[in-house]
């Protein structure tokens, strides 16, 4: 390859980055600050910004420890025991990837509804899904449902049932083996999966933003107070809480390269 | 305590493993399961050891059938080819797991590792981890860990497969000692003739999926059952329907009534020995052994005719 063709290559991919994601973001770090970092500071802690943080956050709580449980649980399924139909649910785990949030927000929408399969018999108990916490916790366990699974299986499938089968010989019950050999040899693939999930939950808007119904200060999570704020015309604030949102992407990613280290070695 | 298998079939889809193996180990005695790969010599063992579930037969040990019996309550040890060692745990760890599961006092299971390893002579290095070990080192933290827990039964599958022949060596005979100071039933598989032969009090020979003679390695090498035994178990010559070992043909520089004439293709000097190879007046060839003394005294050379006599002689 020649210097010319490999400094192009170089700069195109790395222009191509300018404009696709640094750009964007610079712009909205900049925005922010304009008028320096206390108006942007007042921007994200006006009550209604925290409450959605809060919202955001107590979804996340809820979402990421029980698709972490999931997510093991479905990975031991698919990569150490055989059943029938193992490949329809292999295959039906990555179905949150390829379906549109919006989609999946107007299912729930269906089942949960008044007139739903769900819903007619909660609406009867008292209890309200959509508009209110469980739908916004069930339309974002579903759009993060993939991410443990996809991260752990690979490991399980290359550290192999070896060590597995040689803690049966030394007298291991399958509880004993999962917590003393199974877990800590996928620890790195775990938690690579739970920051994931933990990235699409935080961010998710399209799914949520459907069965939350949107109700400020109640059904507000942070990415819903972006799109509230830029719509009423305080771009500041929209600018102030997409900075809180980027800040938040920027940990995982750190989070990410040093777990990804962790994972190779 | 010994080890009997009875009428084992094992199918992996449409290959069959294990074709009605039935094998009968002796209490405290040593036994290689030997055959090429593929045979089901690892398989058997592992239906042995409760990884592998039978599709026809039954397992017994110690009198008691076990056949439906999980693999951590056999009583058995098991010791892998690649070790399987725990890789986020230390040597002691590992050495330690089997005692750990069965919740014993912290200073028994202490005392039994620092004794365990110095047995295997790993004593300085208690808590470095797996990776931080050459190959040899691992196999011998295995064999420890499995003979922690006090095991009727060893099973060892392919145990120096992935060593070198220096290593495989000394690990062979340091396993031979070990089996004479403890007497614990012991089951080796390997593809090694020599391993076999070197380590064992009896050979179990498979091939296909089928046993095809048990008994001493003695016995196998001088009474093989058929022709395959007796090219597994060591090198052989055939003229036509005989089959000789190379050790077993005399040369001589002068024809008699017995002998054949013969071309000598290549001299291979191995130490003590050297080995001949010849080609007879009709294209055949021969593989004969003879010690350095005796080619020298034949003063054997490339391209020299010699006539050549075999002194034992098998026909199936």
């Amino acid at each position: 390859m020649t210097v010319l063709s490999r400094w192009l290559l170089r700069y195109t991919a790395l222009g191509y980055l300018a404009m696709l994601l640094l750009i964007p973001v610079g712009m909205v770090f900049y925005r922010t600050f304009e008028h320096g970092f206390w108006p942007a500071w007042h921007a994200i802690t006006s009550p209604e910004a925290v409450h959605a943080l809060e919202v955001t956050l107590e979804i996340c709580a809820i979402v990421v420890p029980l698709n972490t449980v999931f997510g093991i649980v479905a990975s031991l399924a698919i990569a150490r025991s055989r059943f029938p139909g193992r490949g329809v649910f292999n295959a039906l785990v990555d179905l949150p990837l390829a379906l549109s949030p919006v989609v999946v927000g107007l299912s729930l929408f269906l089942l949960y509804g008044r007139l739903g399969w769900f819903g007619t018999w909660l609406a009867d108990h008292g209890i309200q899904v959509l508009f209110a916490l469980p739908g916004m916790v069930l339309a974002t366990m579903f759009i993060s449902l993939p991410f443990v699974v996809r991260e752990v299986v690979p490991v399980l499938r290359e550290i192999g049932v070896e060590q597995e089968q040689a803690a049966a010989t030394l007298g291991a019950s399958p509880w004993q083996t999962f917590w003393r050999v199974t877990l800590p040899a996928i620890r790195w693939g775990v938690a690579y999966g739970v920051v994931l999930t933990t990235a699409r939950a935080l961010g998710e808007f399209g799914a949520v933003s459907i069965v939350s119904g949107n109700l400020i200060g109640k059904t507000e999570t942070l990415t819903l107070y972006v799109q509230n704020q830029y719509e009423n015309f305080n771009v500041p604030g929209a600018y102030a809480a997409s900075v809180l949102l980027a800040l938040l992407a920027i940990a995982v990613l750190v989070v990410l390269t040093v777990l990804g280290r962790k994972k190779e070695a | 305590m010994g080890i009997v298998a009875e009428g084992i079939t094992k199918r992996f889809g449409e290959f069959t493993a294990l074709h009605d193996v039935s094998i009968e180990i002796e209490p405290g005695s040593l036994t290689a399961l030997l055959g090429p790969s593929g045979s089901g010599k690892s398989t058997l063992l592992r239906v042995i050891a409760g990884l592998e579930r039978p599709d026809t037969g039954r397992v017994l040990l110690d009198g008691k059938d076990v056949t439906g019996v999980p693999p951590q309550r056999r009583g058995v040890g098991f010791v892998f080819q690649h070790y399987a060692a725990f890789k986020h745990m230390t040597v002691h760890q590992n050495v330690a797991f089997g005692l750990r599961v069965r919740r014993r006092p912290r200073k028994e299971v202490r005392e039994r590792v620092t004794e365990l390893l110095q047995l295997v002579q790993l004593e300085g290095f208690a808590d470095r981890f797996p990776a931080q070990l050459s190959g040899g080192q691992r196999q011998r933290m295995g064999l420890a860990r499995a003979l922690a827990v006090d095991p009727a039964v060893l099973l060892l599958d392919e145990p120096f497969g992935a060593l070198d022949a220096r290593v495989r060596k000394e690990l062979r005979r340091w396993l031979r000692r070990l089996h004479d100071e403890t007497h614990t039933t012991t089951l080796i598989v390997t593809h090694d003739q020599e391993e076999a032969m070197e380590v064992s009090d009896r050979i179990v020979l498979m091939n296909d999926g089928k046993v095809e003679q048990s008994g001493g390695p003695r016995e196998l090498y001088e009474q093989p059952a058929n022709e395959f035994v007796m090219g597994f178990v060591g090198p052989v010559n055939q003229i036509g329907e005989a089959f000789v070992r190379p050790h077993d043909l005399e040369l001589s520089l002068h024809p008699n009534h017995a002998t054949r004439e013969a071309m000598v293709e290549r001299l291979v000097h191995l130490g003590f020995e050297v080995r001949v190879e010849l080609m007879l007046e009709n294209g055949e060839q021969l593989s004969v052994q003879v010690t350095r003394d005796e080619a020298e005294t034949l003063e054997l050379e490339r391209g020299q005719i010699v006539y050549v006599r075999p002194l034992r002689e098998t026909v199936f």
